[in-house]
């Protein structure tokens, strides 16, 4: 190795350590983190945008046309799916089994983008008006299994000793009992309807939250904060707000977002074995309830409202899964 | 080059991360001669692990060997004298051929060395079974002597109780045993007392030298602590940011340093006879070898950098013997510069008193 | 460790009694049910009158109810088969619905276990990407889902399996409810053992193998698979529940002759002693199969074991 030697290399050269050459990492807010974290993954993103589209379609999607989703049109009973626009590649084009339905009918000029149901009823309005209510009984019952969920989780963690244990036991025993055996006895007893069906879905729809809930209050006892503040004199009530509140509020959003898709599900298993709401009510699981009755002849008639439902629970099990590993890498275990 | 049995030349391998390619280890030549006791020393982040991780050929994932070779010199299964360059061999062939029956390693936590569903006395015969075909009964009564002679008492219950079973100490004890199991030739133990208590480190030591007079295997040790290498070393590789900046015996490296981080190490040891002068530590955090640098990789924080510290790396000088330096001080062109006063002192009264 | 069986025990007995008490008060509460119903004739009133012994105080009517129940007497059915003893027409559906589910969670155990320790060994590559796409779907649609699919695309269209449930041809006109169980299985399964197999395999043991010499296959099985399927016992709760609540939907699909099939019509044709009675059933089999889990989790892994007997 051939080196030229400099006039003054062998001199000293009193340079002082300065910090200057450490190039620091570049630290973030812990939001802008989890936000860089979740669009990383492009699963979760693709579930966040499917959510999105279909609640706009949700709500917005029934009045592109003027049926409305109990409007029956009995000449116009199942008609297959036809689209403008793609039934020129021969998707969608009102076309069964080689036979074009609406000109058999003498229907060319009108097109029903889902197609209709044995009532001559309108599948695409049925089916977003539909997606709307099992939107809403999904989101109802998962508010209010947060509500509960949080407070009995806040109350037995941070008040530990008997009540936790006492609260604790309940929870084991509530636990034992299959939740499908509960949800199907009380709407059985209750009869369905949109409040009955969401009730059943809080008796143990909770627990999850509660659980988490609790675990990161006895985490958070611990820590030396909640000690300075008591020692500061804050009553337990301002405690629980201001300082316990805050931090658990992550895993709770996550906790929800996993528990939606439970919620459709649910719903729309008590649709199919019969305990969903009533005719002419559309949810997603009476349209796929309906159309199973006739799935070997027009299999479009369950097939697009199942579409809609799993795509939904596809993509709020990869949004939470998202969120999850976004907030904590490491919190692998729920 | 006789007696070497283990020669490292020009060793450079780097790592392929999200952020880009790092390059761990820039360059390393090192021997190590039969019966000897090699010490690698530097601070966390120095590439000391992944050096003896390529000889035994447990490299990550990520990691590739640039350049450079590792020359094992070693008597086949027919008592022929062979050497083989570990660099190029497969994965496959270093596991048949030279992990566990001629080169072992000892890790440094044992809580998590041992696989907590197998018992004791399976993991240790496993290797006798796998490289040897030794029947089951002759494994079981060798185990046996090895969990004595690494001073475990009531070898025969130990055999079939589970690591989580035994102490920290004990469960050390067990992987050294499973690390001696196959008679190997080099000894490569990675911080094995790090993760111990202060008592049974002692302990562990004393137990690795015994082992060493009796059976005359070969020892490489990684660790961080200078008072571990005082009582254990022959040789001494100081490493800082994958080079190998100082080499010498034992006396070389404690008695005449040459190296500005060497003085820095060997200041920062307390010193319990001297109470007035402040604990020296070397200022500022090894260098991140993601960015670019040149010359020195230690010269930002060397107060003893020449000018051309910061423009040309230093290559290895000999000073002496077996004692090599990577530093432009020890240049025929530099001036002469003391060790820091304190440590000359230091290892004045050490001479005195006959260390 | 005995400590350990009684408590999850105790437990158990009180989940089934908290049971019995909600299913007791519904017959008691209930308009329409065989205690409160006003079509009832008088002897069947003076019956059940006898049997229940609806005259007693609450208390000792609940006592009663639990005895008969425990003992398997659930009564007759009203609707469904007028008179029929249920616990008659319990036996032939109970039989082949677990044997179904049991071929599900069998295939669904298999192939999870299949894909995962493929995926897991082939971190990062477009097979583990596969697996883990397979994986979701499996987990987040419902089996039902899989069900239509697999009885349109199987069954009508290609004819490969017969859609109907055949009783005298219980294995091929099985598959496809098999098929469409097991989906869940083989997701959860096959998602946990992945992340459990990755982590064994990069850990501390694994490595030290390595430097023993120890060759991959052995390291994979020996070491790797033993140490990774332990606590997959730990999944097969959730399991259970899809088991339970998918066999309702695949045996209305597919008209198998099963005990979901049985819950579904008595519920639509209002005949309480049946729904209770299989309401009743499922939730035993539910606790006791919960309850061997925890108990069968605590023997197998020598870790919880020894440090259970190491408190003597």
């Amino acid at each position: 190795m051939e080196v030229r030697f400099l006039e003054n290399d062998f001199v000293r050269s009193y340079k002082k350590y300065s910090s200057a050459v450490e190039v620091e990492g570049i630290s973030e807010s812990f939001s802008k983190d989890v936000l860089r974290r979740f669009t990383r993954n492009k699963g979760a993103v693709i579930g966040c945008l499917s959510i999105f589209l279909i609640i706009v379609m949700s709500l917005f999607g029934p009045y592109i046309n003027s049926h409305t989703y109990k409007s029956i049109i009995i000449e116009h009973s199942s008609l297959p799916p036809k689209v403008p626009v793609l039934q020129n590649i021969g998707i969608a084009d009102g076309v069964i089994d080689g036979r074009d339905i609406y000109l058999e009918k003498g229907f060319e000029d009108i097109a029903y983008i889902f197609g209709t149901d044995t009532l001559g009823r309108d599948l695409w309005t049925r089916t977003w008006v539909g997606t709307r209510i099992s939107l809403y009984i999904a989101g109802l019952a998962m508010f209010i299994d947060m509500i509960i969920g949080m407070s009995y989780g806040l109350v037995s963690g941070f008040f530990g000793g008997k009540v936790d244990i006492a609260m604790q036991r309940f929870i084991e025993i509530l636990s034992g009992i299959p939740n499908m055996v509960i949800v199907t006895l009380l709407v059985f007893i209750l009869k369905p309807g949109i409040m009955s069906i969401t009730v059943a879905l809080l008796i143990k729809g909770w627990i999850g939250m509660s659980r988490v809930v609790r675990a990161q209050v006895l985490k958070l006892k611990e820590q030396e904060f909640i000690l300075a503040s008591r020692t500061l004199g804050t009553s337990n009530r301002k405690i629980i707000f201001n300082e316990v509140l805050p931090n658990i509020l992550g895993q709770v959003i996550i906790m929800s977002m996993f528990s939606i898709p439970n919620a459709i599900f649910m719903e729309s298993f008590l649709a199919f074995i019969g305990l969903g709401l009533q005719a002419p009510l559309a949810s997603l699981g009476v349209l796929i309830s309906e159309g199973f009755k006739s799935f070997l002849v027009f299999p479009y008639m369950v097939a697009i409202p199942t579409i809609v439902l799993a795509i939904l629970m596809l993509s709020f099990t990869v949004m939470a899964d998202g969120l999850r590993d976004a907030f904590d890498p490491k919190m692998k275990e729920m | 080059m006789e007696n070497n049995i283990l020669t490292i030349r020009n060793l450079d391998i780097s790592f392929t991360t999200s952020s880009g390619s790092i390059n761990v280890i820039r360059g390393i030549d090192l021997d190590l001669k039969k019966g000897e006791t090699v010490a690698i020393v530097g601070e966390s982040g120095s590439g000391k692990s992944v050096t003896v991780k390529a000889v035994m050929g447990i490299l990550s994932n990520n990691g590739v060997i640039n350049d450079g070779s590792i020359h094992y010199n070693y008597l086949d299964d027919h008592g022929n004298a062979t050497q083989r360059d570990i660099v190029g061999m497969r994965q496959k062939d270093i596991r048949k051929e030279i992990s566990g029956k001629r080169i072992a390693m000892v890790f440094q936590d044992p809580m998590t060395s041992l696989n907590p569903t197998m018992n004791i006395g399976n993991q240790i015969i496993e290797g006798m079974r796998q490289h040897y075909k030794t029947p089951k009964k002759e494994a079981r009564a060798k185990a046996e002597e090895l969990l004595s002679l690494v001073g475990i008492d009531n070898p025969k219950k130990r055999m079939k109780q589970f690591p989580n079973e035994l102490s920290g100490g004990m469960r050390q004890r067990v992987v050294i045993a499973i690390a001696l199991s196959c008679d190997p030739e080099i000894l490569i133990c990675d911080e094995p007392t790090t993760a111990l208590d202060v008592t049974v480190q002692a302990k562990i030591l004393e137990l690795i030298k015994a082992i060493q007079l009796k059976t005359k295997v070969s020892v490489v040790y990684i660790t961080h602590d200078l008072g571990v290498v005082a009582k254990v070393a022959d040789y001494v590789a100081v490493m800082y940011a994958g080079r190998i900046i100082e080499k010498g015996t034992i006396d070389d490296i404690f008695y005449s340093p040459r190296h500005p981080y060497t003085w820095g190490l060997l200041s920062s040891i307390p010193d319990i006879d001297n109470f007035e002068e402040k604990l020296y530590s070397i200022p500022g955090n090894p260098i991140n070898l993601m960015n670019k640098f040149e010359g020195d990789a230690f010269a930002p924080r060397n107060e003893y950098a020449l000018n051309i510290d910061h423009r040309v790396e230093p290559p290895m000088i000999n000073v002496g013997g077996r004692h090599e330096v990577a530093s432009w001080l020890a240049h025929e062109k530099a001036p002469v510069l003391e060790m820091p006063a304190s440590l000359k002192r230091r290892i004045e009264n050490m001479l005195k008193e006959g260390y | 460790m005995r400590k350990y069986i009684l408590k999850r025990l105790g437990i158990a007995v009180i989940t089934i009694l908290s049971i019995l008490l909600i299913l007791f008060l519904m017959l008691e509460l209930m308009p329409g049910t065989p205690f409160n119903d006003e079509k009832l004739t008088v002897e069947q009133k003076v019956m059940l009158e006898e049997k229940y012994g609806l005259d007693d105080p609450l208390l000792v009517r609940f006592g009663n109810y639990v005895k008969l129940m425990v003992q398997g007497d659930f009564g007759i059915s009203y609707t469904l088969q007028k008179n029929m003893p249920i616990a008659k027409m319990l036996k032939p559906r109970v039989e082949v619905t677990m044997t179904i589910g049991l071929q599900a969670v069998l295939l669904g155990t298999f192939v999870g276990m299949i894909l995962g320790i493929i995926a897991s060994l082939n971190h990062n590559t477009a097979l583990d990407t596969a697996a883990s796409l397979i994986s979701v779907i499996g987990v987040s649609v419902p089996s039902y889902v899989f069900a239509l699919g697999l009885a349109y695309l199987l069954g009508y269209k290609y004819h490969l399996f017969p859609i109907l449930y055949n009783p005298s041809n219980p294995g091929i006109s099985s598959v496809m409810p098999t098929i469409a169980l097991s989906m869940f299985t083989v997701a959860t399964v096959s998602r946990f053992l992945r992340s459990e197999m990755l982590e064994v395999l990069g850990s501390d043991y694994i490595l030290l193998a390595k430097t023993k010499g120890i060759n991959e296959t052995s390291l994979v099985i020996k070491h790797g698979i033993r140490n990774a399927l332990i606590p997959v016992i730990t999944v097969l709760g959730p399991l259970v529940v899809s088991l339970m609540t998918g066999s309702l939907v695949v045996e209305k699909i597919f008209a198998i002759p099963g005990l979901g099939n049985l819950f579904v019509t008595a519920i639509q044709v209002n005949d309480y002693n049946v729904v209770i009675a299989v309401a009743f059933i499922y939730s035993i089999l539910f606790i006791s199969i919960m309850l061997i889990i925890d108990i069968l989790y605590g023997i197998i892994d020598p870790r919880i074991r020894l440090a259970k007997e190491g408190e003597h």
